[in-house]
């Protein structure tokens, strides 16, 4: 039944719940029910104007209510249509949800989240396929290669390889069969872009995978993606059946005897297969384990054939690239970093999602003007770039300029593109501790130097968490560290130590603390914390007891409660339900 | 046994015996069947001509492919950091808690497997996790208590339409 | 595809229909359905908005999806055209909040202010 009216909460829960259910009381007795909805606003918070309450369709924006004013509005301006003016708030501004700054400009994401990914006209709509037509009718392969070469365009997966380079050496090379294949592997934790392009815009990633094949002299190329993104698979399939019944793959595209076929071929949940060697061995049936280079893939890629390989939104910049101009392209970026970038902004941060911003931007305006700020006003500790293989990096560098050889400088990478915010209720031992388990289940296991070194890595690194840490310790990651660099074949192994080593590198105390003191700054690691209770502000209302899954707390009701640290799992519910805030972690 | 050996050269006919379809044979064999017993292993191997302990040693390489039989609902909880930092580990300790199993494993009922995944993508709602096909994000231990009683709720209808039409 | 004449004509004719008059439609409601609005929950907000339209008897609406938009904290997002004025992005879209946007929007032509993502 189609409403008349609606009255839309927000406050606090508790206090939002008691206004609800005396709305919908005098609702009823003035038989409106049907004819008025009340609904709960999404953000439930503290507000110095305590429950409001918003009447739509009119727009008139209640503050301070109770359970009491709710009968007199009912009545007034929803039964009699006079709004109640002692409540109304004056001047009737109802906040907006904030969204992304200006900082950013989008090319490879340009598409997203404008178009319908499963229709290609949309794409066509916004000059799809143009480049190709261009390539193709007007313009030899060298033409091509030479205008990325203009572009400075640099591999997007992570290394930053120039791709007028790699394109050169698979043009290069002489065989009677060559392959393109798109690396849609995306296994960083916290890496999310590929994803999105390949969900929201396949098209602009199968066009610029076709323009590479013509650059190199390719027929057939090959999609890699990842079982984990089920929906990315589904409208890439959509998105090949579309583009082949327009005859845009296939043969003589454009009427040229230029032909170009793609299939999709699916990951089974191993993240080395992002390593293009262990993922061309995937391609073929085997398991995906990297082996040495050279030869390099455009030598003798899969089935020993040349190939080139490409991140996901490396093959998305190409189209624009060759519709616009390689000077367009390297305008924006650096000197030796062109081009924008996808970043996926995830941790502890105001704004999480995805944002694309010119290479050379600082951290500070990618955590502050783009990502809002650390969530709740906490203060900043470190971002960590460039997924499990990348580094943290401390607020020192907050102005530091985000480009492909920054990065390395403070010992961190570029990577794929993650960003993850950590904030001072982060412990950045326990943050490497993950880091290096991940490596550690991830190892293929052919290098040893990686299957054995990462495991005692993240022994150590559980010890020192779980308060037993010596000293000697920190030197032990660091020299294994380096073994596990230097002795393994691929970037996993290779950049496997590199969350321990830049967070020792940065915040050494840290580790010191844990080790010698049996202290976790940050208050995370379980072992070396201890909740209490202050016997001053408890006020004995016996929720902690009651709630306390190991049953550790006693006290009399109205009497100051004492936790049991022997029993104590340090769970911190006690802290979560107190009303009063009187549970510290110590 | 004869399901075993129906579905397994379904899926090796679909990729026409191709040896190099492997991957692909062994990942679609496991999304039909649930899981690759030996039987499976040994007909894939048998069809593709290739000796079993290669077949194994693919299978047992990649985390997506089983090698025992899972829950009737399989959840896979994002272990990576971006969920750690926001709240994942009180999510993981309320899924242990509420199924009453560690993670890897599955209830003696055959309901429920705990298994956890590498990143899916969605940090940006994080913590998340995946309950057969379908993503959940932005969880709580709350939340999770909720999800799991829709999922059982959901289960005990359908049980119960089952019974009244007289099909159990 | 033999030309690029042919390109172009797709194009036109894209483009035209995308304009609402070309679809003679009066409305679009858009929602992000990449993998983190769906996983916000975007598909129940999906069938809840042609739940609604069906109920209401609301015709000439066009309901289309999209990609994840990159306000992931606030999916599920929800876009909604009427007639020629500009598109308004909502966050949080959840399925209660559908019938109230359906009927505020929609029917009267009065964007939601509190549920609005600025752009």
């Amino acid at each position: 039944m189609a409403r008349r009216a609606h009255i839309i909460l927000s406050g606090t829960t508790a206090q939002v719940q008691k206004v609800k259910a005396a709305f919908l009381e005098s609702l009823d007795e003035f038989g409106l029910t049907d004819e008025v909805d009340v609904l709960e606003a999404a953000e439930m918070t503290v507000s110095p104007r305590g429950v409001e309450a918003v009447v739509y369709p009119d727009v008139v924006h209640y503050v301070q209510l109770t359970p009491q004013d709710a009968p007199t509005i009912v009545e007034e301006h929803l039964y009699k249509g006079r709004p109640v003016g002692e409540l109304i708030y004056e001047e009737q501004i109802v906040e907006p949800l904030e969204a992304p700054s200006t900082k950013e400009v989008r090319v490879v994401l340009r598409n997203v989240g404008k178009i319908n990914p499963e229709r290609i006209d949309d794409y066509i709509a916004e000059d799809g396929y143009a480049a190709l037509g261009k390539v193709l009718t007007e313009m030899s392969p060298e033409d091509v290669i030479a205008e990325i070469k203009r572009s400075g365009l640099r591999g997007r997966g992570g290394a930053g390889f120039p791709t007028w380079l790699k394109w050169t050496f698979a043009r290069q090379s002489s065989a009677d069969e060559k392959y393109v294949i798109c690396n849609g592997d995306e296994g960083d934790p916290g890496a999310f872009m590929n994803r999105r392009v390949l969900e929201g815009d396949p098209h602009a990633v199968i066009e610029g995978m076709a323009i590479a094949a013509y650059a190199i002299g390719a027929s057939q190329g090959y999609f890699y993606v990842r079982a984990e993104y089920p929906i990315a698979i589904r409208m890439l399939r959509i998105a090949l059946a579309q583009a082949r019944d327009y005859g845009l793959l296939g043969e003589s595209i454009f009427g040229t005897d230029f032909g170009f076929d793609l299939e999709v071929r699916m990951g089974a949940g191993a993240f080395v297969c992002g390593e293009e060697t262990a993922l061309m061995q995937s391609i073929e049936g085997k398991r995906g384990q990297p082996r040495t280079r050279p030869p390099y893939p455009a030598t003798s890629g899969l089935w020993d054939k040349p190939t080139n390989i490409n991140n996901v939104e490396t093959y998305a910049n190409v189209p624009q690239i060759l519709l616009k101009g390689g000077e367009w392209f390297a305008s924006m970026g650096t000197e030796k970093s062109k081009g924008t970038k996808t970043f996926a902004i995830a941790g502890k941060v105001a704004r999480t999602g995805l944002i694309e911003v010119p290479l050379g931007i600082t951290v500070r305006e990618i955590v502050y003007d783009v990502g809002g700020g650390v969530l709740n006003d906490k203060a900043f500790k470190a971002v960590q770039t460039g997924g499990p293989m990348g580094g943290c990096i401390p607020e020192q560098y907050l102005d530091m300029s985000v480009d492909y050889e920054t990065l390395a400088e403070v010992g961190s990478i570029m990577g794929s593109g993650g960003f993850v915010v950590m904030d001072e209720e982060t412990c950045m031992v326990d943050i490497a501790r993950f880091f290096i388990d991940f490596a550690q289940e991830e190892s293929c296991g052919k290098c040893v130097p990686c299957r054995v070194g990462t495991r005692k890595m993240l022994e150590t690194l559980n010890r020192i968490c779980g308060g037993e840490g010596k000293p000697g310790d920190i030197e032990t990651l660091e020299t294994l560290g380096q073994y596990v660099t230097l002795g393994s074949l691929c970037g996993l192994g290779q950049g496997a130590p590199n969350p321990v080593l830049s967070t020792i590198e940065h915040f050494r105390e840290e580790y010191e603390a844990h080790i010698y003191d049996k202290r976790c700054p940050a208050k995370v690691c379980r072992a070396l914390i201890k909740y209490e209770i202050d016997p001053v502000t408890c006020i004995g209302c016996t929720r902690c007891a009651r709630n306390c899954p190991v049953s550790c707390i006693t006290g009399a009701p109205r009497e100051v409660h004492v936790i049991d640290q022997d029993i104590c799992i340090r769970c911190g519910i006690c802290a979560q339900v107190c009303p009063v805030d009187a549970v510290s972690v110590e | 046994m004869e399901e075993v050996l129906a579905i397994t050269d379904k899926v090796v006919d679909k990729y026409g015996g191709d040896p190099e379809s492997l991957v692909e044979v062994l990942r679609e064999v496991n999304d039909k069947s649930g899981y690759l017993s030996r039987e499976h292993l040994a007909r894939i191997a048998e069809r593709l001509s290739q000796p079993l302990s290669k077949v194994y040693g693919v299978a047992s390489f990649y985390s997506l492919i089983n090698l025992e039989p899972l829950g009737q609902h399989v959840i896979r909880f994002c272990q990576d950091a971006p969920c750690h930092i926001v709240g994942g580990r009180e999510v993981w300790e309320a899924l242990e808690k509420e199924l009453g199993i560690p993670f890897g494993e599955t209830t003696l009922d055959g309901q429920w497997s705990l298994l956890t995944t590498s990143c899916i993508g969605a940090c940006a709602v994080g913590p998340v996790m995946m309950v057969d096909d379908d993503i959940h994000g932005n969880l709580t231990p709350e939340k999770v208590r909720d999800i799991i009683a829709d999922y059982r709720e959901q289960d005990e209808r359908a049980t119960a339409t089952a019974v009244q039409g007289g099909q159990v | 595809m033999k030309s690029l004449e042919e390109l172009r004509k797709i194009k036109e004719r894209a483009l035209e229909r995308r304009k609402l008059s070309g679809e003679g439609a009066r409305a679009r409601i858009v929602v992000a359905m990449g993998t983190c609005g769906i996983a916000a929950g975007a598909r129940d907000t999906m069938s809840a908005i042609l739940g609604e339209l069906e109920k209401q008897d609301i015709a000439n609406v066009i309901v289309t999806q999209t990609g994840c938009i990159g306000l992931c904290e606030y999916e599920p997002i929800v876009q909604i055209q009427v007639g020629d004025s500009e598109t308004v992005t909502y966050g949080n879209i959840s399925t209660d909040r559908v019938p109230t946007l359906i009927e505020t929007h929609i029917v009267d032509g009065e964007p939601v202010e509190a549920w609005k993502v600025r752009k």
